[in-house]
């Protein structure tokens, strides 16, 4: 079965359109990562799958559900969809464990002592057991982007969406949260990610697809799309992402080096 | 040119001697006026007007067992049932629902707009005559904790709904995800913040409310509920004497003071956390 549907899906801020009839499925179990560069509506493709933008057109099914449907019990189908920001956007006011607790207690109705077992379990799953007592501005970014993993995971989701979890993470830190990551795929949940770790996309991601304009330039297994891309303006992308320091002086004419970020770029 | 900076050097130094000259001047000015003023006064008279020991031991303890204990008790009812409504008015401001926020808009604008002791005399007057027959549970316990709270709601509602907006929006957005409603939301991670942040200006909203308690003596208490103002006023005229009010005010300073001090001290502390 499919975990997400998305058919025909347009959002317009205003005038602009930002997503121009955007069509993607993710398979149970499957990983997929969005790519794409910025002010392409990564975001807001993602934002648009658990409804925190009403799409203008278009549907979208979780679980084989229309979440996009008006009449649609939005915060019980959220409770399907997990979801990590690029901020982490932690509760600041609830030490690490009250936040992984807060969402099973309140919204699922679990015991204090059901929810804190849970929630301990998740904690030490992303490696931070040790941590369980500290509020979130005593926790580096990455412990405090682990901590909204296991947050999320604590409502039990059937689909986790990620926007850049490690965009806002120091470099030596970023290696921690994609393993949490990595480990997540492993156990076979679905996942749709927008990142620019390209390393993860390739190892990790079952598929790749390249946004670019509101529209799905290209769209295809992640070893292929990373270092065979078919697509002028996905090569264009890829160059820049995987090799920044080699871009060409944006004054002159790009064509050039297009090709030069081709081969797998290590990192 | 070749003379430009020494005329600058010059011009700077002058004007250093002529600041130096007008501090001087205020200093004598002051000192004199303090002087005039300490000549001029009749310290015997200021004495046993102001600080006259005998009455002053004539005041305790009941300046403190029914005027600052009715001072704290009106304040107190008019700081909860204030906060109460000021939250309510907070939360209609920002709702979807239009007429709920013309009713926060027109609420806010309106007791901003009127005085205090207006609205004393109001509840004083007009509610047993809207609503005759009618007691306020508490009697004039809950009517200067009416009157309070309609005149503090108002600052209280503009001062939480700006602790709210200041919640960053990704906090609603991470509750929503989780599949919290928006009222859910609202009450375990969105309002508990907003009130940390508005803890120091309502703070400052104690000391305005317990200062203006003192309107509470036009609602017409008898001698049990005279609050501080009331109680100091009564004994003045009673002994011919001001030192009651002297006293009143120290009583009003002894609380003021140190709580305007844990408002600033609150306020210091938050922006230390948010960085
Ligand atoms: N709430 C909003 N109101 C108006 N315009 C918006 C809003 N959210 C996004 N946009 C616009 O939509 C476009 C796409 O934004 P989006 O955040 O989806 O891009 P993105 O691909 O995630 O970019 P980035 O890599 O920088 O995160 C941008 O031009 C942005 O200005
Ligand atoms: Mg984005």
């Amino acid at each position: 079965m499919n975990a997400i549907e998305i058919t025909g899906l347009r959002k317009a801020f205003g005038d602009e359109e930002v997503l121009r009839g955007i069509d993607l499925t993710v398979a149970a179990g499957e990983v997929v990562c969005v790519i794409g560069p910025s002010g392409s509506g990564k975001s807001t493709l993602l934002r648009c799958v658990n409804v925190l933008e009403e799409p203008t057109a278009g549907t979208i099914l979780v679980n084989g559900a229309e979440i996009t449907d008006p009449d649609a019990d939005l915060d019980a189908l959220r409770r399907g969809i997990g979801m990590v920001f690029q901020q982490f956007n932690l509760f600041p006011h609830l030490t690490a464990l009250e936040n992984v607790m807060v969402a099973p207690m309140k919204v699922l109705r679990r015991s204090r002592d059901d929810a804190e077992r849970i929630a301990r379990d998740h904690l030490a799953r992303v490696g931070l057991a040790d941590r369980a007592d500290a509020f979130p501005r005593r926790l580096s970014g990455g412990q405090q982007q682990r901590v909204a993993i296991a947050r999320a995971l604590a409502m039990g989701p059937d689909v986790m969406l990620f926007d850049e979890p490690t965009s806002a993470l120091d470099p030596e830190l970023v290696g921690d949260v994609l393993g949490v990551m990595r480990k997540l795929a492993e156990a076979g949940m679905t996942m749709l990610v927008v990142t620019h770790e390209m390393s993860f996309a390739r190892e990790v991601a079952d598929r790749v697809v390249f946004l670019d304009g509101g529209v799905i330039v290209e769209s295809g297994p992640a070893a292929q799309v990373i270092a065979e891309p078919r697509m002028p303006r996905t090569r264009e992308f890829l160059a820049r992402v995987l090799d920044p320091a080699s871009a060409v002086d944006p004054g002159r004419a790009s064509d050039s080096s297009a090709d030069s970020g081709t081969g797998p770029g290590k990192d | 040119m070749a003379t430009g900076p020494t005329t600058a050097l010059r011009a700077g130094a002058a004007r250093r001697r002529r600041r130096r000259l007008v501090r001087g001047a205020e200093y004598a000015v002051f000192a004199a006026v303090i002087a005039a003023l300490a000549v001029l006064a009749d310290w015997g008279s200021l004495r046993t007007n102001f600080f006259n020991t005998d009455v002053i031991g004539g005041l305790f303890p009941d300046i403190i067992t029914v005027g600052l204990r009715n001072t704290v008790l009106y304040t107190a009812i008019g700081f909860v049932l204030g906060l109460a409504a000021g939250l309510l008015i907070a939360l209609m401001r920002l709702s979807s629902v239009l007429p709920y926020r013309w009713f926060a808009v027109a609420y806010v604008e309106v007791f901003r707009g009127l005085p205090a002791l207006l609205i004393f005399i109001f509840v004083g007057v007009g509610v047993p005559l809207a609503f005759p027959g009618t007691n306020l549970p508490g009697g004039v316990y809950g009517q200067a904790g009416l009157a309070l709270a309609l005149v503090s709601a108002a600052y209280m509602a503009e001062t939480i709904r700006a602790g709210i907006e200041a919640v960053p929006r990704g906090q609603m957005e991470a509750a929503r995800s989780l599949g919290m409603s928006h009222g859910r939301a609202m009450r375990t991670i969105i309002i508990p913040q907003a009130l940390r942040t508005v803890i120091p200006p309502l703070t400052n909203e104690l000391v305005l409310l317990f200062k203006d308690s003192s309107l509470a003596l036009f609602i017409g208490v008898s001698l049990g509920q005279r609050e501080l103002a009331k109680f100091g006023q009564d004994l003045a005229s009673e002994k011919g004497n001001t030192t009651p009010i002297v006293v009143a005010g120290l009583c009003y300073l002894l609380i003021t003071i140190p709580l305007g001090h844990l408002a600033r001290r609150l306020e210091t502390r938050r922006r230390g956390e948010a960085r």
